[in-house]
């Protein structure tokens, strides 16, 4: 069934407008997504009714802001089906939340000669995080290939981890390749090792719900904004039993128990890793829009993106010259290409004199440039409120570009 | 011809496009027209990265004349490269430092030069007026 997307689309008023004379084709939800009016408008009601430093006082304004605050992380434990609210750490976003486990897993648990496992389709996020504290710790970073297809090589991952191993971290799905990786099954040969396992989920979030404990994977990260929430706003989630061991990542007010010159204490999770004043207007955010994108009927809006990749990717593959990075059979609505003779900057560049927004560049993934041998990429990523007409504009669209060159 | 002459060449060519279209293809075309730079100077020390291009600058310092030769791996800024060398190549280091490529803005293509574009153009004008304060130094210090 295709839903209804006029219907969809009017609660994106950003979506109407024109970009260089021409209406807004935004192909660009993989860097980050719209925000519908649902969240707009929560965020703009507490902004204007409530506001108090959640967690520190008694009047009325403190605690109305500490209850939506701890609501939306409900909101989040519920959507992650996550044990316990406690587990969910609020965070700047999945940078934040990676750099926060490696620094914090690190310094509890790696020392020299130890291992660490990424994948060669990595984000920058989830790969600088690691060999940062490899570096501090004297441990070795290894890393999962990919096939030219997009598809992580897991038969290598047997030999792949040692009795050296301490962690893996691999996204649930690529940012370049849109590859919806098995991590169950990674996740599961890990655990026969007794390894944990951190999921980079950035990419994952916005496109199906995630249950960490069907998953049993160690730590989760996600960003607010390519979740159709506010910037600025991520979550970690974090077994118990991992959380309670680690040290603290930052220090400062909120998360301490009894601070003395002599020693300090520290809080229970998770406001142990949260330092400082939260975003919590952000929170609230996200809370909205965990709540619009999995009230809606999220199958349907599921199956609308994947029509809107299967026809991208037929269109595209007519164009004479064009190559698609990443065909693997589980993917979200992300289509990596070049076409041959033309840089992908220039295509960007005429691309958004259209009015067509895609991204172009090295897309944070220099390791899948390197794969593939090219210096870049243009990345066109779909979302729930795109429609097959806009894919269309953008078929017709190359087709009238490729002739200018 | 001076500086300000050519520029303002450049803006009587450009104005007689009306379509976005037409402009670009005309900077494709001029891009596709500039002659490569010598291969033994596209190296990494005379590389200007930006994330999404790149532009390869060399100098030569000849009888109080600064000559630029460039290159970009993207066509539209090899356009844009090539009216750089049209206004700034050949000029004397004073010259060079006096002007500035306001032509951009007039053609209408100023996004171009914004430094959040990341496509090496605006870092290679700094680098060109670099290289004049440079040769300006040397040849005040050798008068």
């Amino acid at each position: 069934m295709i839903p209804d997307s006029s219907k969809i689309r009017k609660d994106f008023p950003i979506l109407d407008q024109k970009v260089n004379g021409k209406p807004l084709i935004y192909f660009d939800n993989a860097a980050t997504s719209q925000r519908p009016l649902q969240v707009i408008e929560r965020v703009n009601e507490f902004s204007l009714r409530i506001n108090g430093n959640i967690h520190r006082a008694t009047h009325s304004m403190a605690n109305r802001t500490t209850e939506a605050f701890e609501s939306s992380r409900e909101i989040v434990r519920n959507y992650l089906n996550a044990p316990e609210a406690a587990e969910v750490i609020f965070t700047h976003g999945t940078t934040e939340s990676i750099n926060l486990v490696a620094f914090s897993f690190g310094e509890a648990f790696i020392s020299v000669g130890d291992e660490v496992i990424v994948s060669e389709m990595e984000h920058h996020a989830n790969i600088v995080p690691w060999q940062m504290m490899c570096e501090r710790k004297g441990a070795i970073l290894k890393v999962i290939p990919f096939t030219d297809g997009g598809e992580l090589c897991i038969d290598q991952l047997d030999s792949l981890i040692t009795d050296k191993t301490k962690i893996l971290a691999v996204a649930h799905v690529s940012n370049t390749l849109g590859t919806i990786n098995p991590v169950a099954e990674i996740i599961a040969k890990a655990h026969l090792k007794n390894v944990p396992v951190l999921i980079d989920g950035a990419q994952a979030a916005p496109h199906f719900k995630i249950d960490v404990q069907a998953l049993d994977c160690d730590f989760y990260a996600f960003s607010g904004h390519k979740l159709y929430g506010p910037t600025g706003i991520g979550v970690l989630y974090g077994k118990r039993e991992w959380l309670d061991k680690m040290p603290p990542f930052l220090g400062g007010g909120e998360m301490i128990d009894r601070v003395t010159f002599a020693k300090t204490t520290y809080n229970e999770i998770p406001y142990k890793f949260e330092a400082g004043t939260p975003h919590y207007v952000g929170a609230i955010g996200l809370g909205a829009a965990i709540e619009y994108v999995y009230n809606n009927d999220n199958l349907m809006l599921t199956q609308h993106e994947h029509d809107l990749l299967n026809e991208a990717t037929i269109r595209l593959k007519q164009i004479d010259g064009l190559r698609i990075y990443g065909e693997a059979p589980l993917k979200t609505g992300v289509i990596c290409f070049n076409i041959e003779g033309i840089h992908p900057f220039d295509l960007g560049t005429l691309l958004d004199q259209m009015g067509i927004a895609v991204r172009t560049g090295r897309l944070c993934a220099d390791p899948v440039m390197d794969h593939y041998g090219v210096e870049n990429m243009v990345r066109a990523s779909f979302a729930f409120y795109n429609t097959a007409e806009e894919i269309e504009s953008l078929y017709i669209a190359l087709i009238r570009l490729k002739a200018m060159f | 011809m001076t500086i300000d002459i050519v520029q303002q060449e450049i803006v009587e060519d450009f104005s007689g496009f009306e379509d976005w279209m037409d402009k670009y293809a005309y900077l494709i075309e001029l891009g596709n027209e500039l002659a490569p730079i010598d291969p033994k100077y596209k190296v990494e020390s005379n590389l200007i990265r930006g994330c999404q291009s790149r532009v390869w600058l060399h100098q030569e310092f000849n009888e109080g004349k600064i000559i630029f030769e460039a290159e970009s791996d993207a066509l539209i800024v090899k356009g844009l490269v090539a009216l750089l060398l049209k206004i700034y190549s050949n000029h004397t280091p004073q010259e060079i430092l006096a002007s500035e490529p306001k032509f951009i803005d007039e053609i209408g293509l100023r996004q171009h030069l914004s430094p959040t574009r990341s496509n090496g153009l605006l870092a290679m004008v700094k680098q060109m007026k670099l290289y004049a304060l440079a040769y300006e130094k040397i040849s005040t210090k050798n008068n």
